[in-house]
């Protein structure tokens, strides 16, 4: 047996020992690999991928492309700022397309999508639709025309020119209350219809101050259940734990017979005489509704990371303070405290992000002023619809939680939040 | 102890292979139909869906109460390829939207329904209109429900609200009102309280001016306004006192009355009618099993039976007649149908067309002007 000396460590059958370590860490890497491949294709099929869908939806625009096919070739040879109307053959086109898609039912598609961005389009393309099988020979436009006055009108045409693109940033701008005016430029919706900005801003300022309600609430009674003896601190947990398996509704619904004007609250202080009989106070149905429940339903996301950042500070640490002259509360402040940042940090995140997304409860207690954009997005989506307009609003509520989570980052550090 | 549990293995034992003789007897076809739940459901199951399996052994229908995600749900579905439901419970405008979209099959009438026992082809045995709402073809009516007004009577003395410039009247009828909270139906009754002939609501609010003078009417009992969004809502907030008159649907109202004893009553001045029926998904698996249960479940026996159990009115002239007594407390049902004369003198004539090209717009500006 013979043994090449060249300074290489060799295993036992002659390999070089760093390939044979290699080998076996790679095939321990594909081991675990393996191991997470069962959760990770269950997440790609009913979370990534249905998410990502949602959000194309926000820009894809093939629905007039796809029902109007002639059209919209024809019409990219006309310049929607002439000031002339497009010529014959589109006209002619669009008359083809209309006949057929009202054959195969497709039509009130078209007229449904360019209805979202200009009133009225729903019933022009129903109606054009009904009657366009008479139109077999020209002139087109005079008889498209004799139809409905609005086909001899240019903001119809811009409009088909504008949404036969297969992407679309008009729901973007509706999403942020900005619209494409008679020019085709980007500029404000008239004041009467703006309103999404305005829902983003409440959801965001509401939400902060729900998360300050949740620390301010929540740090007591988790620095109690850290410092109690366990006897007495699995009951409060318990306590704390009990509303987190009761149903949302359920609590949701105790909180508006707690706070109605004629409920046990104003009942109460009827009783002892703080309000008048007439002067009961409205309590809920508006932004103190929501407030209320909502640092009520999302306290435990606070209390438990906190407890369990503070349950890791040993008590001897305060000790010393104590021991090196601090009074009680600049101890706490000094050296206390610090320690539980990431505890507050995590809170924090965890209150703020499901309070921004919140649906149900606003819903329910929020009245006309306690009410959030997820309100708005659910009512595009099973309501009117509107599902890119919904897909733009929840691109844009993501981008603004990845934003607020880049800041955290930047400022915390998401290594020091510790949830649990 | 010991016998006990043998004899109980062995009856089910025995009721399994009874289950599966009877399953395999005929041919087993689940028919999945979705409805709205609680008391509506209810009363389809009472006189649909019961009867219709005690004719047909083999078929078993389940209740699937997500009607409220019906129109998104329906969407999901057809575009998913993907169809599990095999009926949808909808309201018109939500059917105008889904055949708009060509997600709901096209009906027609004289084959797939059951003519009136006169002899009465279908087609015109429905009320007038209400097998094309807005022009499209995909839709069953199966009832006439109203959205309409209830008032405390405890609260006022003397006159009590009888018309619908009442609602708006703060210093005849001061407390709180609760409204929906949509444009639908509130900017309407806004312009006939403000003194627009009825004829002439929707050309007005078609006009920016229109729609601002509506928003008026609504500014001046804005601040004593209960929004709701659920049909539950007005009721309770009704028999809570929270408010003491609200808008409603008036087979929610006739169950706080009527079934629940509450001191509410009916105003029923400018009521407006919605229909409410059923829509066939594009794709369904089996169609022929499907349009078997509409024959039945429409015919004119039928809808009238539904009427035992809730009131609302069924959508056939043949069927007005055989509405009876309410199955459980007895009363006559007529005087409690929106559709009775006494109930539909005013009625206002809602217009889904004109809603289908506005909706957009308005829902911005009236929330908007909510959020002001």
């Amino acid at each position: 047996m013979t043994t090449v000396d060249d300074g290489v460590l060799r295993t036992a059958d002659g390999v070089p020992l760093k390939r044979s370590l290699r080998r076996a860490t790679a095939r321990r890497r594909t081991r675990t690999f393996m191991l997470v491949v069962p959760i990770l294709a269950f997440l790609m099929v009913t979370f990534v991928m249905p998410v990502a869908d949602m959000l194309f939806r926000s820009v894809d625009n093939q629905i007039v492309s796809s029902v109007l096919p002639r059209t919209t070739i024809a019409i990219q040879s006309w310049d929607p700022l002439s000031e002339a109307l497009p010529k014959e053959f589109v006209f002619e086109a669009l008359v083809l397309d209309i006949q057929e898609s009202f054959k195969d039912k497709t039509l009130g598609r078209a007229g449904r999508r360019l209805n979202f961005e200009k009133t009225g389009m729903t019933s022009l393309f129903r109606k054009t639709g009904r009657r366009a099988k008479l139109i077999t020979e020209p002139s087109y436009r005079d008889q498209l025309i004799a139809v409905d006055k609005r086909w001899g009108e240019l903001d119809t045409w811009k409009l088909i020119h504008r949404e036969s693109d297969a992407v679309t940033e008009s729901y973007f701008l509706s999403a942020v209350d900005l619209t494409f005016d008679e020019s085709g430029d980007v500029s404000w919706k008239v004041e009467e219809r703006r309103i999404y900005l305005f829902l983003f801003y409440r959801t965001l300022w509401m939400s902060a101050l729900i998360t300050v309600f949740c620390l301010l609430l929540g740090y007591p009674v988790a620095y109690l259940l850290a410092t109690l003896p366990t006897r007495h601190s699995n009951l409060l947990l318990i306590l704390v734990l009990l509303p987190f398996w009761t149903s949302l509704l359920v609590r949701t619904t105790a909180w508006i017979a707690l706070l109605q004007s004629e409920g046990v609250l104003n009942d109460l202080m009827v009783f002892i005489g703080v309000v008048s009989e007439d002067g009961r106070l409205q309590l809920i149905h508006n932004k103190i509704g929501t407030f209320v429940a909502m640092t009520h339903i999302l306290l435990p996301f606070m209390i438990l990371p906190l407890y369990s950042v503070m349950k890791t500070i040993p008590p001897s640490y305060m000790r010393a303070a104590r021991s090196l002259g601090a009074p009680p509360f600049l101890g706490f402040l000094k050296v206390y405290m610090p320690n539980t940042v990431p505890g507050i940090g995590a809170g924090c995140i965890l209150v703020f992000i499901l309070s921004i997304g919140y649906y149900i409860t606003p819903a329910l207690v929020g009245g006309q002023t306690g009410t959030f954009i997820s309100n708005f997005i659910a009512l595009h989506i099973s309501e009117t619809l509107n599902w890119g307009l919904a897909a733009a609003l929840g691109v844009i509520l993501l981008a603004v939680v990845l934003f607020l989570y880049f800041l955290y980052d930047r400022i915390v550090g998401v290594a020091n939040m510790k949830l649990g | 102890m010991k016998r006990l549990l043998t004899a109980t293995a062995l009856a089910t034992g025995v009721a399994f292979a009874g289950a599966a003789f009877t399953a395999g007897s005929a041919q087993a076809v689940d028919l999945t139909i979705v409805s709205w739940g609680g008391a509506y459901t209810a009363s389809q199951q009472k006189a649909y869906h019961d009867p219709y399996m005690a004719a047909n052994p083999g078929v078993t229908i389940i209740n699937d109460d997500n009607a409220a995600e019906g129109l998104a749900k329906v969407r999901a579905q057809v575009e998913s390829n993907n169809v599990t439901w095999d009926i949808v419970d909808m309201v018109a405008a939500d059917a105008i939207t889904a055949c708009d979209e060509g997600l709901i099959m096209e009906i027609d009438p004289d084959t797939w329904l059951e003519p009136a026992p006169d002899g009465t082809p279908a087609s015109e045995d429905f009320f007038a209109g209400t097998l094309t709402p807005g022009g499209t073809n995909c839709f069953i009516p199966q009832i006439v429900y109203s959205t309409t007004f209830g008032y405390r009577t405890d609260v006022f003395e003397g006159d009590q609200p009888s018309s619908i410039a009442d609602v708006f009247d703060l210093e005849k009828f001061p407390g709180k009102r609760s409204l929906e909270r949509r444009p639908i139906n509130n900017l309407e009754w806004a312009l006939l309280a403000d003194g627009v002939a009825p004829a002439d609501v929707y050309g007005m609010l078609s006009t920016d001016e229109g729609v601002a003078r509506a928003l008026a009417k609504l500014d001046t009992i804005k601040d004593q306004v209960v929004w709701w969004t659920k049909g539950a809502q007005p009721p309770q907030l009704l028999a809570d006192g929270e408010v003491v008159m609200a808008s409603a649907y008036n087979g929610r109202l006739f169950s706080a009355i009527a079934e629940k004893n509450q001191p509410i009553a009916m105003m029923w001045d400018r009521q407006i009618f919605d229909l409410d029926g059923w829509v066939v998904p594009v794709g369904v698996k089996d169609l022929e099993e499907v349009k078997k249960y509409l024959r039945f479940a429409t015919d004119t026996q039928r809808l009238a039976d539904q009427a035992k159990f809730i009131s609302y009115g069924p959508a056939r002239y043949s069927s007005a007649p055989l509405v009876g007594n309410h199955a459980d407390l007895g009363i006559d049902m007529k005087p409690h149908m929106p559709t009775d004369p006494n109930n539909a003198a005013t009625i206002f004539d809602f217009d889904y067309v004109w809603w289908a090209d506005h909706r957009a717009e308005l829902d911005e500006v009236f929330n908007t002007w909510l959020a002001k």
